[in-house]
């Protein structure tokens, strides 16, 4: 695959959700190499305009979740509709339905998306936290995110990770002291997550941002 | 398996005409010009580096600017994550500097001059973000907290500022606890003793802060050499080691490095 010759077609249009967290440089670069344009939007019409749809972040889940409280039904609506949602790091545990991380800071009531059901839980204690630096991926089902992909390296920093109720949604998993899922998606397909940074993974990452782009020009 | 990153570190400052150039030095001294910032960065990427750090040693309002031009160009074009430090005072700095595309921010001075640095970057941006950086010197007195046995002398290890020039009294081991409780979500640790000496890393000292803290350590300063790297990893528990002159002078590559860890066992990606 030739980055640069699919990054002159662009070949589908993909918004980024603003919700005013962090760093949104390198996610928009590494999915305009992967041949998408980019919109950074808060605005609900425009992820509904687009082909497919990123949730970011970094930080802590509850801030997350409370951050992106106003545009809680219009992610779902994306979902609904069948396009493509693709959550990085934070935004993968924000796919799911409750995090340890907003009980430790005294509120069980904050609630994901629970678009994979399920709960994200914190490394055990004696481990260095957070799991940062590369790691490999073990492919564990078919899914066109992970095309062209197995035993890879990709690039982590968190604290906690994703258990999905359904073992169906793990589509690959990472062995950090236990094996726990690093990409998970839902039963439809359309609705899928990295723990790790694609933007930040060299070009393995960039692999697996083609294939989301790949993925957004295909639901078109 | 997590693997053990390699990390070269670009040290930039401007050169004669205002362009910003990398330069490597010995004990934080004695700089020599060894290239443009933004090419290298190319060239580690393509030779597998796993990260990278710049350090802005101009120390000026000018080479801020430069520096922030430099990680954007260099964050537009390489997907590694890049940490940035040199001068970082406020929460307003390491904003900047996350906005030019930096995933981390390296904090020394700063932090040691107000603490709640810390805690305000990693309330604002995140843990992951902040890494506090040390610039440590063996004191052989009885002045410190933790002392460890250095070719049979007690030896404790200071924090300094401004590059080595001026001591602070405080105790390596007790910052790096601190600096952990108040959120850095990474520890950088050079020696003053072992810069630019190639005579391996201060194990002793890398030794004392793993073993006091459980976020990630970046071993820094005096390697010499794949094996100089093996050492800091098995012996003294780093997460990562960074190296400038050796890769900068063509001495060894990324992949020697590498491929030297991966025959003994080290976990490292290929």
């Amino acid at each position: 695959m030739e980055s640069t010759a699919v990054s002159e077609q662009e070949l589908a249009s993909v918004a980024i959700v603003d919700y005013g967290l962090g760093n949104l440089r390198s996610v928009t670069r590494g999915l305009e190499r992967a041949g998408a344009s980019v919109e950074i939007t808060e605005d609900p019409a425009e992820f509904r305009a687009a082909d497919g749809v990123v949730l970011p972040g970094v930080g802590a889940f509850r801030e997350g979740v409370e951050n992106a409280d106003p545009l809680r039904e219009d992610l779902l609506a994306v979902a609904d509709r069948g396009q493509p949602l693709f959550g990085i790091c934070l935004g993968m545990q924000m796919l799911l339905t409750t995090s340890e991380e907003a009980e430790t800071a005294g509120d069980a009531s904050v609630t994901g998306l629970d678009l994979i059901p399920g709960t994200n839980v914190r490394f055990a204690e004696g481990q260095k936290v957070p799991h940062m630096g590369w790691n490999e991926l073990a492919v564990e089902r078919d899914h066109p995110l992970v095309e062209g992909i197995d035993g890879e390296h990709a690039y982590f920093v968190h604290s906690y990770y994703a258990v999905p109720d359904d073992e169906s949604a793990t589509v690959a998993t990472t062995d950090y002291d236990r094996r726990f899922p690093s990409i998970v998606a839902n039963e439809a397909g359309n609705v899928f997550g990295t723990q790790f940074h694609p933007e930040k993974s060299g070009e393995t990452g960039l692999q697996i941002l083609r294939n989301f782009v790949e993925i957004c020009a295909d639901a078109e | 398996m997590l693997t053990k990153r390699i990390i070269p570190c670009i040290d930039v400052d401007l050169d004669d005409d205002g362009n910003p150039a990398v330069y490597t030095g010995v004990h934080f001294q004695d700089l020599e010009y060894t290239g443009d910032p933004v090419e290298m960065a190319h060239a580690y990427n393509e030779a597998g580096a796993d990260e990278f750090v710049f350090l802005d040693i101009t120390a000026s309002a000018d080479g801020r600017e430069t520096m922030l031009s430099v990680v954007e160009q260099v964050a537009d074009e390489v997907f590694i994550p890049l940490t940035v430090g040199g001068g970082i005072r406020t929460v307003e700095d390491i904003k900047e500097t996350l906005r030019a595309g930096a995933d981390k921010v390296s904090i020394t001075t700063g932090a040691l001059e107000r603490p709640e640095l810390i805690n305000e970057g990693a309330r604002a941006f995140g843990s992951q973000c902040i890494v506090i950086s040390v610039d440590a010197r063996r004191r052989f007195d009885d002045e410190g907290e933790h002392f460890v046995d250095v070719d049979g002398e007690s030896c404790w290890f200071e924090c300094t500022k401004k590059g080595g020039r001026e001591g602070t009294g405080i105790d390596v081991v007790e910052w790096a606890k601190e600096a952990e409780s108040r959120g850095a979500g990474e520890l950088f640790v050079n020696s003053i003793d072992a810069d630019g000496t190639k005579d391996g890393y201060d194990i002793p000292l890398t030794k004392a802060v793993c073993d006091a803290v459980s976020t990630p350590v970046i071993a820094s300063s005096g390697c010499g050499g794949p094996e100089d790297m093996y050492e800091v990893f098995t012996d003294a528990g780093a997460d990562a080691g960074l190296a400038a002159s050796i890769f900068h002078f063509g001495e060894y590559s990324i992949e020697e490095t590498k491929s030297y860890l991966d025959e003994r066992d080290i976990p490292v990606r290929l």
